[in-house]
């Protein structure tokens, strides 16, 4: 062998030893935040994978408030639990019926277990189950009362089974905060779903395939704002669902119903509803189909557990993504329709294209 | 809805089958529950993890090591308990679950994680007419597909890719990426140290050229120090054998010259007594851990080559110490924490050498294990989508089948894409008769090796038969005779042209698995060359593939298969899997954090899963 050359090749070896460990010391990026455990780095291996460390540390400090338990909260509470969440408190004081049980798997189906106990309380403790890193609890009280003091102990705030003045209370609630905190409302009338989000203004970090990492900026109408857009300027492509879903809580409003209280006995009324809106918003009436509304309003408050199921998905996905700012979020409707199996992102008012 | 009560009635009486309990079967299973299913019989194989516990939400810590199957039953039943459910701890490629046993069935759902189970299922379905709904998930992907026998394509009906081999040299001479690295120190070095010492292994073994075979430098001497055996090991394989290599200066004309590297140099007497004697500060009751003993606490950060080789002398000393009875017989695990460790660092180490890029052992470790990336949400969102399949498939509601991708970025404002299903594919060797072709040099090619790199592994067949016109001359299973099996033995070890029915170019094989009740022929075409690099096997199977069609990506542009194509870059080859391939490849998604091209290989969970070359031919893609 080439003595000069074994030479030569070790001093350069030795160059490039020093510079390694230098590198090392300085640490690799990151900042100087607490690391992983050993036992948090186990758990969350897998998901790691998919969206790095540093949204695992995010993660794992925000604090979630949900107002509403019901099928589909309860998806995307296992969601976030499992996921890692620094905190989640449940805010649903209704007493426990029968019909709580049908789509909501964290309710046994035995009533010396869940007789006279809230929907809160009795689905709390599976959810400490699921991951006992994660900080679960109940928030008693009614979600159209909740002040700013209580509202800004959270980062994200999901509200559902609740009255459209309720939500857009505690969306104008967050918005009036200094601190940032999301909102979104979930609803699920049994095959259909409606996601709302409103991030205000909202920057991350986006990735296109191919494209190298890019900081964008979003700014998010308020509830009030994007249900207040005339229909007529919407695209006319815009899912018949979201039109549906504004005279269904109009309807549920004006009657002064509970979420979900309608059957088809409310159809003919619902229909007159929709010819009136309609007309106010110059739209053709053929974009929400009756056979739509019956189905809606059938549904009362009927989920459907696939629905569920892909709705607290979806939802836990955005709530994951808003909080690590990384990927693109839902701005700033999403619908589903088992009907058609489609699940479409509505952006409402249009944001101009630049 | 007047169609609900059907749909109930049709859940309430139906019978369904899951195969997988894991990421996406602890979903399923809940789901199914929750939707009024009432008759449901569950297949896994596997124990529970720690890594499955943040997704696979039927389990607990309490659980890990028990039998996946099982467990999720129990779970459910706690809130359904008026409900039927059957567990079985079992492989699905078991012989009780024969096709009688599918026909029992009103729907089978898969939530697997292996092509070879995937294909088998497939093939069972198809025997005893059950639709199959499958799926798979990869990170923020999914999909999920109907399969039902005359209606939609077969599982099967596109090729699915095969497992990429690297050829032998670029592991043992020649590496250019990390995962070549990764798999010189796992299937050469760590199978040579720790595994069964008979099996064949290229790592040169000999510490001198031409010195006699017996000298096998991975021996440990009678008298020698367990410190000094280690090291001796270091230099031969970092050191010596690179210095071997450079010899070659054929080799290097076009490549960088690698540095050999010795222990003295790249690990210190004093650092390693910094740490004083390994093993005494790892606690007996825990897994032993190099890393933990060395006082290294960050798997995410990239250690310097003086920490590697820490870890690794470290690692290797305590496989001697700690774990001996199982030196001989083990195999690399990814959950085995020593054995990831040993790995890691041995390939960091020749990375190094090499001038490749180190990488972390958390990152070494996907590589290594083959880690798909799993999420709870992407699992919950599929399973809900089988099951409205699954109550379209009892219904019969065929017109309405649809399959369905859960996108990361949307398309055409859409994160949740249904779209029609494909019909089947006339030339599919599962669900049609179509023959296939066999290039192989029949003057030197062995019958066990067809048989066990194509029909085993290409053609998926668990016991397979084969005929040359009606001369059987082998065939697999139990309850062979004596003088059969041994026949059959000495068949294997026969070159094709010397079989008692000699196979020659022109000879047509009939193969033949009866447990999936598959029947198919091979057209054999004699050939004498076989390029290396691209056909390492000396062996071409064609015949299946779907011809290509324009392909259009989302956007509507037209694109070359290439170009979503990751398959030229190292460690991302990892994040494609077999699966379903080509459907997803039409919506090309970048992963986030590793900017990595996924491409779309969608397979939920974290099995042992090979590294895949992309096949051009497998892009198809059908106008929406
Ligand atoms: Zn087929």
């Amino acid at each position: 062998m080439d003595l000069s050359k074994y030479v030569a090749n070790l001093i350069l070896f030795f160059r490039r030893l020093r510079i390694r460990a230098f590198r090392a010391m300085g640490g690799g990026g990151g900042g100087a935040e607490e690391e992983l455990t050993a036992q948090e780095t186990a758990l969350y291996d897998r998901q790691i994978r998919v969206w790095g460390v540093d949204a695992q540390k995010r993660l794992s400090k925000a604090h979630v408030l949900v107002c509403g338990v019901n099928g589909t909260t309860i998806e995307f509470c296992k969601n976030i639990v499992l996921a890692g969440v620094g905190s989640l408190s449940l805010m649903d004081d209704h007493v426990v019926t029968e019909d709580d049980l049908n789509s909501n798997f964290l309710i046994p189906h035995d009533e010396s277990i869940y007789g006279g106990r809230s929907r809160a309380d009795v689905c709390c403790q599976s959810l400490k189950d699921f991951n006992p890193m994660v900080r679960v609890d109940v928030a008693k009280g009614d979600p159209s009362l909740i002040d700013g003091e209580f509202i800004d102990k959270f980062d994200i705030i999901v509200v559902s089974c609740a009255s459209l003045k309720t939500k857009l209370f505690i969306n104008d609630n967050c918005r009036k905060r200094n601190k940032h905190i999301a909102f979104y409302s979930i609803e699920c009338k049994d095959s259909c779903g409606e996601i709302f989000v409103d991030l205000q203004n909202h920057s991350y970090v986006q990735k296109k395939p191919g494209g190298d990492p890019k900081q964008q900026e979003l700014a998010y109408p308020s509830l009030q704002e994007a249900i207040d857009v005339p229909w007529k300027s919407l695209p006319k492509k815009t899912t018949k669902l979201h039109f549906a879903m504004r005279v269904l809580e109009r309807y549920e409003l004006s009657e002064g119903r509970e979420p979900g209280e309608t059957s088809l006995s409310d159809l003919p009324a619902v229909l007159a509803l929709r010819k009136d809106m309609c007309d106010r918003m110059s739209l053709n009436e053929s974009q929400i189909p009756t056979a739509l509304l019956e189905r809606l309003v059938a549904a009362g408050k009927k989920e459907h557990p696939p629905v569920c199921a892909i709705l607290g998905g979806i939802l836990g996905q955005e709530v994951i993504k808003s909080i690590s700012c990384k990927g693109d979020p839902v701005k700033n409707f999403f619908y589903f329709d088992a009907a058609d199996g489609k699940g479409v992102m509505e952006d409402i008012p249009p944001t101009p294209a630049d | 809805m007047a169609s609900a009560a059907a749909s109930e009635e049709a859940v309430k009486a139906a019978k369904v089958l899951m195969v997988g309990a894991g990421g996406i079967g602890c979903e399923l299973l809940k789901t199914l529950a929750l939707s009024g299913f009432s008759d449901i019989h569950i297949i896994d194989l596997d124990t529970i993890e720690v890594s499955n516990l943040n997704r696979q939400f039927l389990f607990r810590k309490t659980h890990v090591g028990q039998s996946k199957a099982h467990v999720a039953r129990d779970a459910i039943l706690k809130f359904r308990p008026n409900i039927n459910i059957k567990s079985y701890h079992a492989n699905v490629k078991d012989s009780e679950f024969n096709v009688d046993f599918f026909k029992q069935f009103n729907v089978v759902m898969n939530g697997l994680d292996n092509l070879d189970a995937r294909r088998h299922v497939n093939r069972l379905c198809l025997a005893a007419e059950v639709p199959l709904v499958e799926s798979g998930t990869t990170g923020f992907l999914g999909q999920v597909t109907v399969h039902v026998k005359g209606k939609t394509e077969c599982y099967e009906c596109q090729a699915k890719p095969v497992p990429k081999s690297y050829p032998v040299c670029t592991i043992t001479s020649t590496p250019s990426k990390f995962v070549h690295c990764i798999v010189w120190a796992k299937d050469l070095l760590f199978a040579k140290l720790f595994g069964d010492k008979n099996q064949d292994n290229d790592l040169n073994v000999h510490s001198k050229d031409g010195s006699s075979s017996n000298s096998d430098v991975f021996k440990r001497d009678a008298d020698e120090d367990l410190d000094q055996y280690a090291r001796r090991i270091y230099d031969h394989v970092f050191g010596y054998n690179i210095e071997v290599a450079l010899e070659n200066e054929e080799t290097w004309k076009n490549r960088k010259r690698p540095t050999p590297i010795y222990s003295r140099e790249a690990l210190p007497e004093e650092a390693l007594k910094q740490n004083g004697t390994s093993g005494d500060c790892t606690k007996e009751h825990e897994e032993p851990s190099a890393m933990a003993s060395l006082g290294l606490t960050n798997p995410q950060e990239i250690w310097t080559l003086a920490d590697n080789s820490r870890v690794f002398v470290e690692a290797f000393k305590l496989f001697f110490q700690k774990r001996e009875k199982e030196v001989g017989n083990l195999i690399f695990d990814k959950d085995d924490q020593l054995a990831v460790e040993f790995v890691s660092t041995a390939a960091n180490i020749r990375a190094y050498s090499f001038g490749i890029p180190l990488h972390s052992l958390f990152e070494a470790k996907g590589v290594a294990g083959n880690i798909v990336h799993a999420v709870a949400t992407t699992n919950a969102i599929i399973a809900g989508l089988i099951v409205i399949e699954a109550i379209k498939v009892l219904r019969g509601d065929y017109k309405n089948y649809r399959m369905t991708f859960c996108l990361e970025h949307p398309t055409r404002k859409m994160l949740l894409m249904p779209v029609d299903p494909f019909e089947p594919n006339k030339s599919c060797y599962v669900c049609s008769e179509t023959p296939l072709l066999l290039d192989v040099n029949t003057k030197e090619t062995k019958l066990r090796e067809v048989i066990d790199k194509i029909i085993k592994s290409k053609l998926g067949m668990n016991l397979p038969l084969v005929m040359i016109g009606s001369t059987l001359v082998f065939e697999d299973g139990d309850g062979l005779e004596e003088d059969e099996a041994a026949n059959y033995a000495l068949n294997l070890d026969k070159v094709l042209a010397e079989l008692p029915a000699p196979v020659i170019n022109g000879t047509k094989l009939t193969v033949e698995d009866f447990q999936q009740e598959l029947s198919c022929s091979i057209n054999i075409k004699h050939r004498e060359e076989f390029d290396e690099e691209k056909e390492p096997e000396g062996m071409v199977l064609s015949g299946w593939s779907a011809p290509v069609e324009k392909q259009v990506n989302s956007n509507g542009a037209n694109k070359s298969a290439a170009s979503s194509s990751s398959a030229h870059d190292s460690v991302e080859d990892i994040s494609s899997k077999p699966g379903m391939k080509r459907k997803l490849d039409e919506i090309s998604e970048t992963k986030e954090n590793c900017g990595a091209s996924t491409s779309a290989q969608v397979v939920e969970d974290d099995d042992d899963l090979t590294m895949l070359d992309e096949d051009p031919k497998l892009k198809k893609k059908r106008s929406l």
